[in-house]
């Protein structure tokens, strides 16, 4: 071999580009050790993106949420990306290519991954401003700005794209249309009677289709920015238009330097993604594989493969074509597609199950001899996917009544499913990361325990997410047999989830971790279980958590009502309703601070936390702070916690509403509710987000017609985005939506868990806690409105009751037998206030600030 | 059973192998909710003093030695095993209310005093 370097030059860094780099630095993990120089150009502004996802653009993801580029991937020695950098030309005679800008590169190996193009029909008027197609980020930030100044939106094209599509337009508040071509929607993937339930489902949400509709011009409109007419004669009017009418290959490089293309477009590409030109590889959505283009990303993740094993010199990988069976959430409605689901297999039988009132459809098509399944249409309820798909694909013997398959199960009957056992270890259960069973269970016996860690090691799950209940199978059968225990039991002191025992206590009104621990648990509890339960018992019931009954399972933080620190010494933070607080109430905090000598911060929650005070001192730090109008800050619950706000409509020149007021008002709604962790809000005057809303717990935007609420962000150790819940409410229904999510929460969330890991393990995501909050799929909301109006009614400042009451006063004391203070908490001064002493500073025996003056 | 009962017949026995030091009351039995604990000042000596739903007293110094801060009465107390134990409430050691041993740190136990109630009263030994 020579020693010269091997140049390989990528064209285009989408999604499949992107996965050929990874692929090959799998190989090659050095590559100036393997004489590569690795050269990728991509057109595109911004390194590779998730474009799988690219709708959740428009729920609040951003363009840093969506890349598929770890920070730093691409600075390695060898390996160089160029964005904004466009292939204009192939010089195959020379080994060269020319960008955009004239500069020429050459190459020894060439890989095209250059995707696809929206396809938009060559309709007159299609070229009109407010005409858009959805494949880039760009693109959606065109819709996005178009949207802003829309009422009503057009989808062209009722294909899979579209619907989603049209579910964005939805969301940004237009009326909505679909216009098909088609007699029916969806026409790829599904038979005409899933066909007409999708439509009506779709219909439902306030879409409305139209089919059999051939565009024909757009001109200007007279109600509307535009004007479209159809074939036969009639018309809609519409402000924006997005064509979403399939895509083509882009495969003007190859066609401009001669290669072969396939029937259907595309680069023509043999079993190792080899084109006509030796030299010359493509994969993904440019490419043509025995004429057939796939608009999937998995089969292009596996030509990435491929190519690069082929290009590392293994000859002995090949792509064999790949399965399309699909599964969707369309507008929350479940679409799913297996094999042959068209029915075309001669011989082929069908099994068919139709729901007019439930909106469900569902068909098996079988194999003439009955024995096999051939393909599957599921619309409305998809939850068989994973089991038929699975069946399909390793041929297993179908049940002796396979209707049973797609039935719904009479009550308490378990459905004949497809045990995970039965699989071989070949079966591939995600197939957007070619992930087979014995990988996964590899990756389990190698120590990878939880489906985090599952998805970590093996990609299985990261990228539809389509497979995860099955892979989450899996993991639990090899757990079990590999005799790890898996149990979600809270302690050994009960053999229960937390969700578990909150459920006993509402339906066995128990008011006691007594009552509880004799009903259902053993030994004397601990401290995981003890301030479970009490927590538990506050989001149901309320009560005073220092009575003599509940005060022993609260930890120190609830039970001295601060939060304890370093020294044991604990803070003091006085609730300030949405961070407003007049200069009286600021004075007020000053004096107390300064008469018992405290540290003084702002939080990062705009309040005020005064530090080090002994547990003592508590009381009369706090009949001051009560005495100036404070009221406890539920700074040391797992509880409502802030609500931040920005300065909003009254004052700032953006703000469209009071967000100021609006915070202040939730703030008091909620204060003092008991949660599995602590819950924060924010609310925003306007769209510029000041108040960080989308970061919280409960996030409130203000718009122009109303409030959009916002769940499940977080900041913290893992940030993460909240997703858009509903848009534009009122007053009233936000505080309805939110009582319900807040409950459902409560209700169901483990020890500890904050709405964002809740929210990632709640399995049927965002689109099942919108069926459960917003259409109340579970028939619950009235009980979850009245479980928060219960503890609504009975709000008392905490510290004014344990000031109220004697019993509970006299034990927030340092010592049972003195009013001495702790000399071990001692204190230096530091920029004009105190802080804890360090050890060193403790033995040298240096006593800095004296702090209160004894008394009582 | 557990080592200790709230019985003057037990402190008396106790009292006989308590070698120096002399019994003394610290507080009202009332004053120590039951499955919580207190702080007792002696001699500039902080020991914390539990009293468990069962009526069992311990008491076991206050000093947490992994936090460095004196905060072991206001632990959680419950039992893991079976043992009965309290949680320090900085970073959740265990230690065992019987003999002091640390669960996660066995190595040097907490020192532990004798305590009984009588008459109303707790009463420590040190
Ligand atoms: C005082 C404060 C820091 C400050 O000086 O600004 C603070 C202090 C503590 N934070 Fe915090 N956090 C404070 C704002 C925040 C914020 C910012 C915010 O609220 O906007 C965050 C990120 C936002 C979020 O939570 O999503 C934050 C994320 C955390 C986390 C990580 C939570 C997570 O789910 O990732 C913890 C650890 C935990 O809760 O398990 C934590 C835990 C703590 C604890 C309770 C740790 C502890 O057990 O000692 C600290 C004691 C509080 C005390 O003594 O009062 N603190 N903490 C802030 C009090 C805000 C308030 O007014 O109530
Ligand atoms: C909204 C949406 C939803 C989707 N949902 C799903 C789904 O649920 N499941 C699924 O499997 N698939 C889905 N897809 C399809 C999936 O995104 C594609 O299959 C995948 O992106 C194909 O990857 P690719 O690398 O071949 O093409 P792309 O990701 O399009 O990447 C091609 C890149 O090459 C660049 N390029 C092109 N020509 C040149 C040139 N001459 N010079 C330099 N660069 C060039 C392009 O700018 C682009 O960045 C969806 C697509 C969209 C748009
Ligand atoms: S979020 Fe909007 S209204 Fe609030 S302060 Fe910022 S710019 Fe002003
Ligand atoms: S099948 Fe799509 S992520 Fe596994």
């Amino acid at each position: 071999m020579s020693t010269r370097k091997q140049h390989i030059v990528v064209v285009g860094n989408g999604m499949v580009g992107h996965r050929f780099v990874q692929e090959l630095l799998a190989v090659h993990s050095d590559l100036p050790a393997a004489g590569i120089e690795l050269t990728v150009l991509g057109e595109e502004p911004r390194p590779a993106y998730d474009r799988v996802h690219l709708s959740s653009f428009f729920s609040g993801s951003s363009a840093e949420d969506l890349s598929l580029v770890e920070p730093g991937f691409y600075q390695r020695p060898g390996l160089t990306l160029r964005l904004n950098a466009r292939v204009a030309g192939i010089e195959r005679r020379r080994n060269t290519l020319q960008l955009a800008d004239g500069e020429v590169l050459a190459y020894d190996k060439l890989v095209l991954a250059t995707g696809s193009y929206p396809f938009v029909p060559p309709v007159p008027g299609s070229d009109r401003p407010g005409c858009h197609v959805y494949r880039t980020i760009e693109d959606l930030e065109a819709m996005q700005a178009s949207g802003a100044t829309s009422a009503s939106g057009v989808v062209v094209g009722g294909g899979l794209l579209g619907l989603e599509c049209a579910k964005a337009l939805r969301d940004m508040g237009l009326r909505t249309h679909v216009v098909e071509f088609a007699p029916r929607l969806m026409v790829v993937q599904v038979d005409e009677g899933g066909g007409r339930i999708l439509r009506s489902k779709i219909e439902e949400l306030g879409v409305q289709v139209h089919t059999e509709r051939n565009t024909v011009d757009i001109t200007d409109g007279a109600t509307a920015r535009h004007r479209m007419v159809f074939a036969d004669g009639s018309w809609l009017e519409t402000d924006m238009i997005v064509f979403s009418a399939g895509i083509r290959a882009r495969d003007e490089l190859a066609r401009q330097c001669l290669l072969a293309i396939g029937p259907r477009g595309g680069v023509a590409i043999d079993g190792h993604c080899r084109s006509s030109d030796a030299d010359i590889y493509a994969i993904g959505e440019c490419a043509s594989w025995n004429g057939q283009v796939f608009g999937l990303v998995a089969p292009g993740y596996d030509m990435a493969r491929v190519a690069a094993a082929h290009l590392a010199g293994s000859a002995g990988v090949s792509f064999s074509g790949a399965d399309l069976s699909t599964k969707l959430k369309l507008m929350g409605v479940d679409v799913a597609s297996i094999g042959d689901a068209q029915g075309r297999t001669a011989g082929a039988r069908a099994c068919v199950f139709t729901d007019e009132l439930k909106q469900v459809y569902k068909k098996l098509v079988v194999s003439a001899d009955g024995k096999r399944l051939l393909g599957a249409v599921l619309v409305g309820d998809a939850a068989e996917y994973g089991t038929l798909l699975q069946m399909m694909l390793n041929g297993l013997e179908l049940p002796e009544a396979p209707e049973q398959l797609i039935l719904p199960a009479p009550d308490g009957m378990a459905k004949p499913a497809l045990g995970v056992d039965a699989l071989p270890d070949g079966a591939v259960l995600c197939s957007c990361n070619n992930v087979s069973k014995g990988q996964l269970c590899a990756a389990i016996e190698g120590g990878a325990h939880t489906i985090g860690e599952l998805k970590a090691a093996t990609r299985a799950g990261t990228s539809c997410g389509g497979c995860v209940p099955l892979v989450t199978q899996v993991l639990k059968a090899e757990l079990a047999r590999q005799g790890v225990a898996v149990n979600n039991h809270l302690c050994e002191h009960f053999a229960h989830s937390r969700q578990e025992l909150y459920h006993l206590v509402r339906v066995e009104g128990l008011r006691s971790f007594a009552e509880l621990l004799a009903r259902h648990g053993r030994g004397r509890g601990c401290d995981v279980c003890k301030p479970t339960v009490a927590n538990i018992l506050a989001s149901c019931w309320n009560d005073f958590v220092l009575k003599p009954e509940h005060a022993p399972l609260q930890d120190s933080n609830d039970y001295f009502l601060g939060n304890i620190q370093k020294d044991g010494t604990y803070s003091v933070v006085p609730r300030i309703p949405g961070g407003e607080i007049t200069p009286d109430k600021l004075i007020a905090i000053g004096e107390v601070a300064k008469r018992y000598g405290l540290y003084t911060k702002i939080t990062g929650g705009q309040r005020i936390d005064l530090f080090g005070a002994q547990a003592h001192e508590l009381p009369r730090i706090w009949g001051e702070l009560i005495a100036a109008g404070f009221e406890s800050g539920h700074a040391y619950g797992k509880s409502l916690r802030t609500v931040k706000s920005c300065v909003g409509s009254t004052w700032c020149r953006y703000g469209v509403q009071d967000s100021v007021g609006m915070a202040i008002r939730l703030e008091h709604r909620y204060k003092g509710l008991r949660a599995p962790h602590k819950i924060k809000f924010g609310v925003s005057g306007c769209t510029r987000e000041c108040a960080e809303a989308q970061g919280k717990d409960v996030g409130v935007i203000a718009t122009e017609r109303g409030w959009n609420l916002y769940v499940c962000g977080n900041g913290g150790m893992k940030p993460r985005h909240a997703e858009l819940l509903a848009a534009d409410l009122d007053e009233a229904t936000l505080v309805r939506l939110i009582d319900r999510f807040l409950m459902f929460y409560i209700r169901t969330a483990d020890r500890l868990q904050r709405t964002s890991t809740w929210r990632d393990n709640l399995e049927g995501g965002l689109d099942y806690l919108k069926a459960v909050v917003l259409d109340d799929r579970l028939g619950i909301a009235a009980e979850l409105e009245a479980a928060m109006a219960q503890v609504v009614d009975s709000y008392a400042c905490e510290w004014r009751a344990a000031l109220d009451d004697p019993a509970a006063r006299k034990r927030l004391r340092t010592f049972v037998n003195s009013d001495a203070g702790d000399d071990n908490v001692v204190f230096v001064p530091e920029r004009g206030q105190i802080r804890p002493a360090t050890a060193a500073e403790k033995q040298m025996r240096f006593k800095g600030i004296a702090v209160v003056p004894e008394t009582v | 059973m557990n080592a200790r009962s709230a019985s003057a017949a037990v402190m008396e026995s106790v009292e006989v192998s308590a070698g120096a030091g002399a019994w003394q009351p610290v507080c009202a039995l009332d004053d120590i909710w039951p499955d919580t604990g207190v702080c007792v000042l002696l001699d500039g000596r902080q020991v914390a003093v539990f009293r468990l739903a069962d009526g069992s007293l311990y008491a076991l110094d206050n000093h947490d030695p992994h936090s460095g801060a004196n905060v072991l009465s206001r632990g959680i107390v419950g039992d893991l095993g079976g043992e009965p134990v309290v949680a320090s409430p900085i970073y959740k050691h265990h230690y065992r209310l019987r003999d002091g041993v640390c669960l996660e740190d066995p190595g040097t136990p907490l020192a532990t005093y004798a305590v009984a109630a009588r008459d109303g009263l707790v009463w420590l030994h040190c």
